[in-house]
Formats: structure tokens, C-alpha cells, sequence
């Protein structure tokens, strides 16, 4: 068991808030979160629906991990179709307020309709309101987060909301829980705001409980815990730099995209590291870095919580920006910094918590930055149009765009299209590195061969949590490979894919997988679910919610042909590094993969391939 | 050897394991709002702070107990909450002066740390040791420690 097995649905368009059983069976099949929620999705949303018209749906989705004391078991994900890639959207988010949702008795919160004025939603264990919201609207998601503890007396109110960038209609706003936590990519917090949603206040007391065998479920807790201790990566890693520990990592095998990915190293990249970010800095002798912090019942706690020099430009005069919040993650790291040729760890850091406060994805817009840069530097964008000097390195023009997307001012507006249609609206397609609409991250495919596979094909557009093969091409977990070879990576992607939709169905963090196999994760699951829940199963119903995905896609109208990368990455060699020289081999790789899922040529699941996984 | 939790809320990561454990052993769910140990996250100094009962040796609560529901352990030390006894009247709430002893809807009675009868649960789930039981004579030995490396100067010398 595990689960609640009560679904909310709320219908905005009529103001109500209606309970309903879960399907019981679909939990069997998909187990929950990403793997659940898509279910429904595919069931409830046609493909072809405008991802911002009342048709589209908005889910919010815990696993039956979460809120239970299974490590990091406190995940949820916001699951809808994706203004940004017109896939399917599923980001996942760690925070408290999954667990919350869990405990105030809910699996799963399917949002319908359209409002015609701003609202929230109120949640206190089975009661459910929509309240106006009038108030709110216009303001950023931490003013938000202020007013809605204040206005319900309640300092332990878990709250998610949408920004000002969404109101704006920037196309990869985020939903943002916890102030700093972040369902961050493919535009799932646009939707929300389509739908004239701000937010959503949870507040659960009734406990989380259903667990089939508890006291087995207890040993096989404190089991995988200490396997999460005893690892190098989990245990030290990344409580001491969060995922921050890769940027001098990447960059010195020569897989760090640089400059819109023009180049594959950064000369400033140790000055944006995890490392510096433990330096004292000179004007006030402290680092940037204030304590680590974890997500709800992990106990990994990769978290950063930092400040920005109180000298610094940024937040001159500014004492609202003073304190402590969400420091910088690797991709966000990347984006802000290294892909804009920015090294000022402070002009980082505030941006970051820009995105924060006005919910938007650093890693779309962080590379939707880099893209028009580069356009700048080829006066194709004049400063008239970007309001600002537009340089590669320029801290200034960064800091400006994020405060400019957040409200959608000026360039702003445009920035936050993201880089495909900013490109194409200057008639430079071939600039946006992107995969189906959306950015890539921090790993060029030139030096680290599976990546360039895992953008191509993952369900929501160019993502690395999709299949980080990373952690086998450079960390050689669970055995090293060769990053500069395509040689095994259709296998290896394959594996990663499905094994990763079976973690985010579970309510667990995908850090996790540093440490833990499937062998870890199953006796967990299997002691609190209903079901017997193998590594075997968990992997088949992986690969049931990848086919799930593709499909959608599919009869979205995203075809086979978007399996591919930008021009840049299969033309232009690696010019520095272990990779110079190379480009990404994706031809050699994607037929293989296509025939290892069992697609046809054109990268479509045969017959038989859905029916041998029940689809 | 009579034993004592001892917090060091600068090894805190907020993770709430220990609010877990603490739920679950006395209530049988994972719900940390019936916790007896409570994280408090200071946002913008960026601090986790535990805090729960510190089992005071003249005991403010079982003082003000009018039906003696509150009894020391004298095992563990503890001041135990005799649920049978307890009529739910809060003053124990009232007389604490650290907020420690609180009253529970669900039961009627008021729950405060039973140090899980010796063994705590939280000290057990908590991954970083920010929260430890250690020897009730000594429980600034670790902060101690860490202190007088520093006095050390020869060493670095
Ligand atoms: S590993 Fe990091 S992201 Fe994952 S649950 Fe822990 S703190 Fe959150
Ligand atoms: S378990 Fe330890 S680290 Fe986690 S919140 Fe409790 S005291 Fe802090």
C-alpha cells in the first residue's frame, strides 16, 4: 500500500474540489508520480490540446515513498503537456511540500480548467478551497509565500506558487515550493499561471501510514541508508559541494559547453565551482556557501543555502537580497555562469536566486542568455534591442536578463521565449541548443558521448536527469565507460532511461542512484506497497512509462525526426581537451537504440513492443 | 550511567529524520506534526535548529501536574507522561517553560519526549549526529573537543 488512494480533482472553471478513489490498478502498472500521473495525463489530455488553453491539465504527484522515512522519500512532480516542447512535461521536485500533500492524505492533486480570476488552493487534510487570489497576483512566488503564511496564521503552511515570469508568459517558468525548491523545467509554472492558478497551500496532520510490512519496511530503510553513508558521492560528495562538485570535474575532461557551446572549456569555471564556494571572499572573510540543506527525509542533503557579498552590484543597496536562500546547483552553476561566459560567483548566485523568487528554469534561461549573446556578438541583436551590452562575460547583461525575465520588462519579454524561438526569430535557428524546444545542460555531448543520445530522446525535450549516463562515462558508476566512444551507449541509455522512470515514480530522489541500485530501492518499496516489487519489475515498469511517454509525444506530433541535436554538436568539432577533435556520434548511436526499444526505424514502439509491456 | 540527547544545530540539515522516527515510534505514522522533537529552519541566517525536552531535573511540568500523570523514569531519567492518568488539562503546557509539552488533539492527552524509554529514536535516524545521546554528565564533551584543537597552538606551531 503505501499510497493514500485518494486522488483530488479541482476544476477550475467551476470552483470545486471533488475527491475520488485512485485506480488502484493503474498504481500497479505505473506506481506513482511521473509514472501515475502520465497515466492519467494520457488518459485525460488530448495531445493535440493547447498546453495553455483549459484543456490541458496540471498534476501534482507524490510516490508511495514519500512522506515516509525511506531516504529522500519526499519527491513530488508537476506532470501537463509542455508549453516550451509540446511533449510531455514531468519535473520533479524535492522540498516539503510533497510529503505534505501525502500527509494531509492526498496521492495526487489532477488541476482542470481555467479560472477567470487569480486563485489558490487551500489544502488542510481532506478539506479543499479555492480562494481568490487577487491580492497575490503580480507578485513574486517568495512575496507570495509571505502573504499566504500570514493570511492563515500558519508558519508551518508548505506552500508552491508561480512567479511573475509566468504571469508573463515566459515559456519555461518553474513552480517553485519551499522559496527555493523547483518543479524547475519545460514551463510546467506557465501552465499553472494559464490557468490563473498562483498557488497551491498545503497543510497535512493525519500522518503517512499503509505500509504493508513496517517493520520490514524499517530494515530495509536503515539498510539503504547506510549504503547512501558509506558512498563516496552520497555520504561526502555531495553534502560537501552538492552537485557543484562536477564544474572543474567536467571541465577538465573537456565536456563543459562554454559560450552557447562553442567551446568546451571555461577558463573561469574553477571560480563558479563547488570549491569556491567554500573560499572565504575577501570583503566580509565569508565563503558564499552558508550550510548545506536536504530535502524532506534525506539524508544526503546536497542542498546549497548561500548569500551574495553584500558589496556586490548585484545587491548594492538591496537588504532584501542580504540573507541566505537557494544556492547555486551544478546545471544552474553552468547555465548562469559557463554557458554565458560569466566567472562573477555573486552575479551567479543573485540570478539564481532571481529564478528562485519569480519562478523560472536557470537552465533554459541561462542558455537562452548564452544564445543571445552570441547573436549580439554577430549584430544580429543591437544594444537598442537588448536594452544593455549584450557581451559573452558580462555579469551586468546577466544580472539585467534575470531581473527582466522576471517580470517580463523589455528584452526580457523575448528572453524568456526561450532560445528556439528566439533564434528563429532572428533567422538563426542553428544558434539554439536546444532538443525539442528545450535547452540542454551542462554536459557537451562532444566529450561525453551518451549525453548526446540522452538529449536526443529524452520525453521532454533536451534533459541530463532523463539517462545520466554521466555517472557511468565519468564517475564509472555503476562500471565506467568510455565517454569518447558510442560504443554500448544505446544500451546504456536504455538502461538508465528506464531505471530512472522507475525512481521518479517512487517518490524518491534520483541522487539516490549514486549509491543505490534498483536492488536498494525495491525491498523499500516492496515492504510498504501492495504488490511484489522486484528490481526486474521496477525496471519493466520503467520502460511501460518511457513507451507511455513517447506515445504522447507521438500523437502530439513530436516525431522521430526530433531525435537529433543541434548542428553545432554534430558538425563542429571539440576544438580543446580529451574531446578535440570530436563530434557527437549520434548517427552510430540512435538506430541501435531504436532497435533495442523495439522501435521502428522511424522511432515508433512496434505492436509488439506495446503489447509485450501492456500498453 | 544515566544518558542525555545532546544537539549540535550546526551539523543540522533540516532533513526532519529525526521527526520521522520520532512520529513513528510513538504514533505508528510518519507525521511529523505529531513529532515531540521539532526542526526550526531559520531561512535567512540559513540554520536548522532542533529542539525538543531537556527531561529539567526539577521538572516545571510534573511539578504542576494536579493528578500526578508525569513520572521520572528512573532509568532513563526521563519525565514520562502516564497517558491513563493525564486528564488533558494543559497546565503542564502552561507551566514548561520552553514550550516542550504540548497537548495532542488526537489523543486528548498531552504528549512531551519519553526518550523512547532509552533508546531514542531520533538520535538513531539522524545522519549527520546533530543530534546524539551521550553520557547526561557530559554532553559538551564533542564541542569540547572540537574547541581545544584549536587551544592546541603547539601543534600548529
Ligand atoms: S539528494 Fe539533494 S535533491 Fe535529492 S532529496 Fe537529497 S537534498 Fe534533495
Ligand atoms: S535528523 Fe538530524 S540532520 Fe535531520 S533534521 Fe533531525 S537533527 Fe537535523
Amino acid at each position: 500500500m503505501a499510497w493514500t488512494e485518494k486522488i483530488l480533482r479541482v476544476n477550475l472553471s467551476d470552483k470545486t474540489c471533488k475527491e475520488e478513489p485512485l485506480n488502484k490498478e493503474w498504481a500497479q502498472q505505473y506506481l506513482g508520480q511521473r509514472g501515475l500521473a502520465t497515466k492519467y495525463l494520457v488518459e485525460e489530455v488530448d495531445p493535440k490540446a493547447d498546453p495553455l488553453g483549459p484543456d490541458n491539465k496540471l498534476i501534482f504527484a507524490t510516490g508511495p515513498m514519500t512522506g515516509t522515512m525511506a531516504s529522500t522519500g519526499g519527491r513530488y512532480s508537476v506532470i501537463t503537456k509542455s508549453p516550451l516542447t509540446h511533449c510531455v512535461a514531468c519535473s520533479n521536485s524535492g522540498g516539503f511540500i510533497g510529503q505534505e500533500l501525502k500527509n494531509a492524505g492526498w496521492d495526487m492533486v489532477i488541476v482542470e480548467g481555467e479560472a477567470d480570476s487569480p486563485l489558490y488552493l487551500y489544502i488542510e487534510n481532506e478539506r479543499a478551497e479555492l480562494l481568490p487570489a487577487d491580492e497575490i497576483w503580480g507578485t513574486s512566488v517568495w512575496h507570495t509565500d509571505e502573504w499566504l503564511h500570514k493570511r492563515h496564521q500558519d508558519p508551518l503552511l508548505r506552500i508552491a506558487a508561480v512567479g511573475r515570469s509566468a504571469e508573463q508568459g515566459c515559456l519555461y517558468s518553474a513552480v517553485i515550493n519551499d522559496l527555493h525548491r523547483a518543479a524547475g523545467r519545460s514551463g510546467v509554472g506557465t501552465v499553472m499561471a494559464s490557468k490563473n492558478l498562483k498557488a497551491m497551500a498545503v497543510r497535512g496532520t493525519q500522518g503517512v501510514g499503509n505500509i504493508k510490512d513496517p517493520k520490514r519496511f524499517m530494515q530495509a530503510v536503515n539498510t539503504a541508508k547506510k549504503v547512501l553513508a558509506d558512498n563516496a558521492v552520497t555520504g561526502q560528495g555531495l553534502p560537501t559541494y552538492g552537485t557543484q562538485v562536477l564544474m572543474n570535474v567536467i571541465n577538465e575532461i573537456g565536456a563543459l559547453p562554454t559560450r552557447n557551446a562553442r567551446e568546451v572549456q571555461f577558463e573561469g569555471a574553477n571560480e563558479i565551482s563547488g570549491e569556491a564556494m567554500h573560499e572565504p571572499r575577501p570583503s566580509d572573510g565569508k565563503p558564499n556557501l552558508v550550510t548545506n540543506a536536504g530535502c524532506f527525509a534525506c539524508t544526503i542533503a546536497c542542498g546549497r543555502i548561500s548569500t551574495v557579498d553584500k558589496g556586490h552590484f548585484s545587491v548594492k543597496n538591496k537588504p532584501e537580497y542580504w540573507g541566505a536562500s537557494g544556492g547555486l546547483e551544478y546545471e544552474a552553476a553552468w547555465a548562469l555562469g559557463t554557458d554565458t561566459g560569466v566567472d562573477d560567483l555573486d552575479a551567479l548566485t543573485y540570478a539564481n536566486f532571481i529564478c528562485n523568487e519569480d519562478g523560472f528554469d536557470p537552465i533554459s534561461f541561462g542558455a537562452t542568455v548564452a544564445a543571445a549573446m552570441e547573436l549580439y556578438g554577430r549584430g544580429v541583436l543591437t544594444t537598442e534591442q537588448t536594452g544593455t551590452p549584450f557581451d559573452f562575460g558580462s555579469a551586468e547583461a546577466l544580472v539585467k536578463a534575470a531581473e527582466w525575465v522576471a517580470t517580463g520588462e523589455g528584452f526580457g519579454k523575448e528572453l524568456g521565449l526561450g532560445s528556439k524561438r528566439l533564434c528563429e526569430k532572428y533567422g538563426h535557428p542553428e544558434l539554439s541548443m536546444t532538443v525539442k524546444g528545450q535547452e540542454f545542460p551542462a554536459y557537451d555531448p562532444r566529450g561525453i558521448q551518451g549525453m548526446g543520445l540522452t538529449y536526443a530522446t529524452s520525453n521532454r525535450g533536451a534533459c541530463h536527469l532523463r539517462s545520466y549516463t554521466v555517472a557511468s562515462e565519468v564517475l564509472g558508476i555503476p562500471e565506467k565507460t568510455d565517454p569518447l566512444t558510442a560504443e554500448g551507449k544505446p544500451a546504456l541509455v536504455k538502461a538508465f532511461q528506464d531505471a530512472t522512470a522507475a525512481v521518479d515514480s517512487s517518490g524518491l530522489c534520483v541522487f539516490t542512484t549514486f549509491a543505490w541500485t534498483l536492488e536498494d530501492i525495491a525491498p523499500q518499496i516492496d515492504a510498504a506497497c501492495e504488490g511484489e516489487w522486484t528490481a526486474a519489475r521496477l525496471l519493466e515498469m520503467g520502460e511501460r512509462v518511457w513507451n507511455l511517454e513517447r506515445r504522447f509525444n507521438l500523437a502530439a506530433g513530436v516525431s522521430g525526426k526530433e531525435d537529433t541535436l543541434p548542428k553545432r554538436l554534430l558538425d563542429e568539432p571539440a576544438a580543446t581537451g580529451p574531446a578535440k577533435g570530436l563530434v557527437s556520434k549520434l548517427d552510430e548511436m540512435l538506430p541501435e537504440y531504436y532497435q533495442l526499444r523495439g522501435w521502428s526505424s522511424d522511432g515508433e514502439p512496434t505492436p509488439e513492443t506495446l503489447q509485450r509491456l501492456g500498453l | 550511567m544515566q544518558r542525555a540527547l545532546s544537539i549540535d544545530p550546526g551539523k543540522c540539515t533540516g532533513c526532519l529524520q529525526c521527526e520521522l522516527a520520532c512520529s513513528f515510534e510513538h504514533t505508528g505514522l510518519f507525521n511529523p506534526s505529531r513529532s515531540v522533537i521539532r526542526v526550526f529552519t531559520f531561512h535567512e541566517e540559513g540554520r536548522f535548529v532542533p529542539y525538543t525536552c531537556t527531561q529539567c531535573a526539577e521538572a516545571w511540568c510534573l511539578q504542576a501536574c494536579p493528578v500526578d500523570a508525569i513520572a521520572i523514569n528512573a532509568a532513563t531519567g526521563a519525565k514520562e507522561i502516564n497517558e491513563a492518568t493525564c486528564v488533558g488539562c494543559k497546565v503542564c503546557t502552561i507551566a514548561c517553560p520552553f514550550g516542550t509539552v504540548n497537548y495532542s488533539q488526537a489523543t486528548g492527552k498531552v504528549v512531551k519526549c519519553d526518550l523512547c524509554g532509552g533508546d531514542p529514536q531520533c538520535a538513531e535516524a539522524c545522519p549527520t549526529q546533530a543530534i546524539t545521546f551521550v553520557d547526561a554528565d557530559q554532553t559538551g564533551l564533542e564541542r569540547m573537543r572540537h574547541w581545544a584543537v584549536k587551544t592546541d597552538a603547539a601543534a600548529h606551531a
